[in-house]
């Protein structure tokens, strides 16, 4: 086996070593004695044996040539992940031995590479939406929602949260069953494309802890957030905003500007593929008077024995591994690689490519949004909206996007997708257009949708 | 004699001397100091080419960004540059042996990067329509037999992002269960070893259970007497490691898990040391109802310097109707998606929830897959034997000179205490920076947190015997030298890395965590 | 005349009149080592005997330090919030946490007096 470097004499010797020193050891068998007898399997399991790189890579190509990849069609489909184009440098550098195959940098001595790259991380974080301080990353943006939320309660010592209609269903999704088994109350306002600012305002009480409210919101629309900010500090409870396009804060005024005080992201747009889901890497950003609270790993900065400036993981007796059941957070990992990625992209692009690519994937989406609203029957709901948003059609949107598809067109995602059962939203369409789309694109999606309809 | 060559350059070695000379730039040849990357701005500088969008009307409302953000500008060669160097300063499992007790630190084959990055894989979106991605499904659903069989489970929940995610998971499935039975109300207690990884109490206290220890015997392993002790109709469940944070296989773990059956509660038990059994034990015939697999320990997806990971979940036959949304599905056109509690109550399930946006953590599937059909199931089977074979090849070697608090045979880890430092003046923390000089990652120490001192070193089966004989002999002679006078090889240490030790406390004191004008530059000395 | 008093948890109560002043022993700075961060109640707090009053963290460690007494919590010591090293330096003075307005007196007679303390921590090491 080609990973295992052990051969037959090397086994013999070192069982030799062992059956020295510990009675009745003289086959590996013998060193799972302590598996009740029952339990030891006598051979293989039921599954096919072992395959040369060669034999994996043709069955698993042949499985990937079944799916349509992004690439290889007009693309509009987004709703919480977005196809970006990611600099060939990124890739190259993630797969680095040194970033790849290191561990947690729980020994900061021989991991100052990757404390560096987090605490740049973190940096750049803080300053896209216009916060103090950011955490090195969670699993993804939908359990940074729900971490979030458990956050504000530790902050106000309130358990009840409220959830925009603007907020992404499935972060929706995520925060209630969290509430749902720690005991606490959510009430989630019915998915609206603008929520009324005064629907949220009046529902805020003295037992709020939270108002979650997503911006650009799950229908694309953007959505200032100031005097909801206002509203929830005079009753002393905290604003969470979302962002699942972080592309948008090139073009758009940061949450922290508008009063937020927990920023919550997906970062995926930036450093990292589609990748069907995940791994992704979820943004936390706070302001400094809460960063105990946080959860997550944290790296600072610090000076070591000889006096030269270094980084270390900090705050950890914030994390499980100190503070058991009295955590923050069960969080263990972060998404370090996909942060890495993040990070390095963000510096290839720096404040003038980035806020570019913002401005591109606007352009693009203002471009697709007159034409598809030139199709007969087919009308964009959105004001004032990103990269994304959303067409009422005359028909089930469900529908017209198996057609696209079969017209090798990828055109977006259906509502009825992420809110099944919700009155409605069955003919609603959510598009996204990023830089990935050329004219050419467009055009063939404007055509392809009016030939579906017609 | 012809002619002599006696111009071009001298070819002897110079002047060698142990001093420390100092240089201009700080750097040490190959030891690049490296500043931070807004320390690099070069305004003007980019690294991406792309044009102007052609004149158009926004569409931002009023909510148009007014300030800059203050990103550095760098061109492409500059941020390799910058990344390449932050790199040299990171101890890699490719670069040497990294004995993490408790996070199967093993080599990552390169085959399961390539297979990930397919654009059939890496390029789907999770929200495309079904008929586009069976193969994605297909892969999920592979993936989840595999899973099923090597752990004789009948169901899995593949969405969890890490481990800790997993054991939320599956004590949410738990605890669904138990509500389903109506007795949520009534078992509000769970059973967690003192010897336990941190997560599993937190885990518990986040979904409102109260945590209680069971203590550990002289051997290292569950006081049975106790723990059945404990136990009572308000316990909702037992999280157990198996084999244990101490290394050590639960000889009782059958009589564990009848006597929690018995009391009407579940047995989770934490699969992080998954990799010491697979192949030659299914946790399905130990009695477990539910279990994360951390794909990123057994399975080998890259730890990527802490993350990201995967952490799907086995459910036993009373769990399986509880699992999360989503899961993939036969239907009648191939492959489908259950994504709504509709469908799910169509199907005959009854999902306790959603754990995460999308499906999971497919990157890591299909790395763990690729991995998984490489070793095939007999060499799976030989992945266990060979952990377990090197870690008593350490054990055997070392307790001599080492001090071991449980006899052997240990499973994939070998415990140390600290109690052959005594009176040495040494302690752990200053015998594993020792280690950093050799050119070692230290192993895990402190923890778990029943032994003294604690030294955990798991070497995995993808560690090499001429490996292992150059790291005993290493520790053999730093044990010997905690006995010397020259206790500077242990407490300056390490004294050959980028840097020194940290000084913690300042951090923790005065948090600096993001650049800024508090950011003192780097010393140019 | 103030009197100091001891719990078995490794905290201090001088009580002066009908006011508590609670720190940390020297004997627990000294276990916990270099302390980072202490988190304080708010002034108003009701808090009973034995019931968590304050959280005090070094690198490696988070402790629960308790309230020896029950009361109102009258006025905390907001100098630990920019230099938490304090309780370092002088755990038994300048290094205090919180000051209670004491509800029982009769609560005190259950502590320990400075000699008992003190063979209380030598049959500790």
């Amino acid at each position: 086996m080609r990973y295992l470097p052990l051969t037959e004499a090397d086994r013999t010797d070192m069982l030799q070593v062992i059956g020295a020193g510990l009675a009745g050891v003289k086959s590996v068998d013998d060193l799972f004695r302590d598996v009740p007898t029952h339990a030891r399997l006598d051979g293989p399991v039921d599954l096919p044996s072992r395959m040369g790189e060669l034999e994996v890579e043709r069955a698993l190509s042949r499985m990937a040539a079944k799916n349509v990849s992004a690439g290889s069609v007009p693309f509009f489909v987004g709703a919480g992940a977005y196809r970006h184009h990611v600099p060939s440098a990124v890739d190259h550098l993630i797969q680095r031995s040194e970033f790849l195959t290191s561990y947690t940098p729980y020994q900061p001595e021989v991991t100052q590479g990757t404390l560096q790259y987090l605490f740049e991380f973190q940096s750049q974080v803080a300053m896209l939406t216009g916060m103090d301080v950011a955490n090195a990353s969670m699993y993804d943006g939908s359990t940074g929602c729900g971490e979030a939320v458990l956050m504000a309660h530790r902050i106000t010592k309130r358990r009840k949260a409220i959830l925009s209609g603007t907020l992404h269903p499935q972060y929706r999704a995520v925060v209630e069953n969290l509430s749902d088994f720690a005991g606490d109350i959510v009430e989630a306002l019915p998915p609206a494309l603008p929520d009324r600012t005064e629907d949220i305002i009046s529902r805020i009480t003295d037992d709020t802890s939270c108002v979650v409210v997503q911006t650009p919101g799950i229908f694309g629309g953007l959505h200032d957030l100031s005097a909801i900010a206002d509203a929830a500090h005079a009753k002393g409870a905290l604003l969470i905003a979302v962002v699942t396009e972080v592309v948008s804060l090139g073009l758009v005024t940061p949450p922290g500007e508008m009063g937020a005080d927990i920023v919550v992201g997906e970062g995926q747009s930036i450093g990292n593929g589609l990748n069907f889901g995940g791994p992704y890497v979820g943004l936390f950003a706070t302001r400094q008077k809460y960063v105990r609270q946080m959860p997550g790993r944290l790296c600072g900065l610090t000076k070591d024995a000889e006096g030269k400036r270094g980084f270390v993981l900090t705050l950890s007796t914030r994390e499980q591994h100190i503070r058991r059941e009295k955590a923050t957070s069960n969080i263990c990992t972060n998404s370090g690689l996909c942060s890495l990625a993040f990070t390095i992209h963000l510096s290839l692009l720096g404040e003038e490519g980035f806020t570019r690519l913002a401005r591109i994937n606007h352009a693009n989406a203002v471009d697709l949004a007159t034409r598809l609203g030139a199709v007969p029957g087919v009308e964009v709901l959105n004001e004032a909206f990103f990269n994304e948003f959303t067409l009422r059609l005359p028909r089930p949107a469900a529908d017209i996007v198996d057609a696209l598809a079969d017209r090798h067109v990828l055109g977006g995602v259906p509502a009825s997708r992420l809110m099944p059962g919700v009155a409605g939203v069955e003919n609603l369409l959510l598009v996204a257009s990023t830089e990935i789309n050329t004219d050419e694109d467009r055009a063939a999606f404007a055509a392809a949708l009016k030939e579906v309809l017609a | 004699m012809t002619a002599m060559n006696n111009q071009g350059r001298p070819t002897g070695t110079g002047m060698s001397s142990n001093r420390e000379t100092p240089t201009f730039t700080g750097n040490r040849a190959l030891q690049l100091e490296e500043p931070l990357i807004f320390e690099r701005d070069n305004p003007g500088a980019c690294g991406v080419d792309f044009d102007e969008p052609k004149a158009f009307t926004p569409r931002l409302g009023k909510l148009a960004r007014k300030g800059s953000i203050g990103l550095p500008g760098l061109s492409e060669p500059e941020v390799i540059r910058h990344y390449v160097r932050l790199s040299s300063k990171n101890f890699s499992i490719d670069a040497g042996l990294y004995p993490l007790g408790s996070c199967t630190m093993k080599h990552n084959p390169r085959l399961n990067e390539k297979m990930a990055r397919l654009p059939g894989f890496g390029d789907v979106h999770p929200l495309q329509p079904v008929k586009t991605v069976q193969g994605a499904l297909e892969l999920m659903d592979t993936l989840s037999h595999w899973l099923k069989v090597l752990t004789g489970m009948p169901a899995v929940a593949l969405s969890p992002k890490a481990g800790a995610h997993g054991e939320l998971c599956g004590m949410m499935a738990i605890q669904a269960a138990l509500k389903a039975r109506g007795e949520d109300a009534t078992r509000k207690r769970v059973l967690v070893p003192e010897s336990a990884h941190g997560t599993n109490p937190a885990t518990a206290a986040l979904i409102g259970y109260k945590v209680d220890a069971i203590p550990a015997t002289e051997d290292g392993r569950v006081d049975l007497a106790a723990f059945k002790a404990k136990l009572g109709p308000d316990v909702a469940a037992i999280m157990l490691t198996n084999p244990n944070t101490c290394g050590l296989f639960e000889r009782d773990i059958i009589e564990i898990a009848d006597a929690v059956h018995e009391a009407g509660a579940f047995f989770y038990c934490d699969g992080a040391n998954f990799n010491a059994i697979v192949g030659r034990v299914r946790p399905g015939d130990l009695g477990v109802d539910a279990m994360h697999i951390n794909l990123h320990k057994t399975f080998s997806t890259p730890h990527g310097g802490g993350g990201p990971g995967a952490g799907p979940v086995v459910l036993s036959e009373a769990l399986a109707p509880f699992a999360p949304l989503p899961y993939v599905t036969h239907g009648k056109d191939g492959f489908d998606l259950v994504e709504s509690e509709a469908a799910a109550a169509a199907d005959g399930q009854q999902p306790f929830g959603r754990m995460t946006a999308f499906h999971g953590q497919m990157g890591m599937f299909v790395r763990a897959l690729a991995y998984m059909m490489s070793h095939g199931s007999d060499g799976l089977r030989r992945v266990a034997e060979d952990a377990v074979l090197n870690a008593n090849y350490i054990l055997a070697s070392l307790k001599d000179d080492l001090s071991a608090p449980f006899e052997g045979p240990c499973m994939h880890e070998a415990l140390f205490d600290d109690r052959f430092l005594k009176g040495t003046g040494v302690e752990t923390l200053d015998f594993a920076k020792a280690m950093i000089d050799e050119g070692y990652h230290p192993m895990t120490m402190y923890f778990p947190l029943v032994v003294h001192g604690a030294l955990l070193i798991e070497p995995t089966e993808t560690e090499s015997k001429m490996t292992l004989d150059l790291f005993i002999a290493t520790l053999k002679d730093l044990a010997r030298a905690t006995k010397s006078n020259d206790k500077d090889r242990f407490l300056g240490a390490p004294h050959f890395a980028p840097r020194h030790r940290l000084d913690e406390t300042a951090a923790a004191r005065s948090p600096v965590l993001r650049w800024g004008v508090d950011v003192p530059r780097q010393a140019a000395d | 005349m103030s009197e100091i008093r001891y719990t078995d948890q490794h905290e201090w109560v001088r009580v002066e009149g009908d006011i508590a002043t609670i720190g940390i022993t020297d004997y627990a700075q000294e276990q916990l080592g270099d302390v980072v961060y202490v988190e304080l109640p708010e002034v108003g707090t009701q808090i009973a005997a034995g019931d968590e009053a304050a959280v005090v963290e070094s690198v490696k460690a988070a402790s629960e330090v308790y309230a020896p007494v029950s009361g109102e919590v009258i006025e905390v010591n907001e100098d630990l919030d920019g230099s938490p090293a304090g309780v370092n330096e002088d755990a038994m003075g300048s290094g205090w946490f919180i000051k209670m307005k004491i509800e029982d007196m009769d609560e005190l007679d259950k502590l320990m007096d400075e000699d008992s303390y003190k063979s209380f921590v030598e049959g500790l090491d």
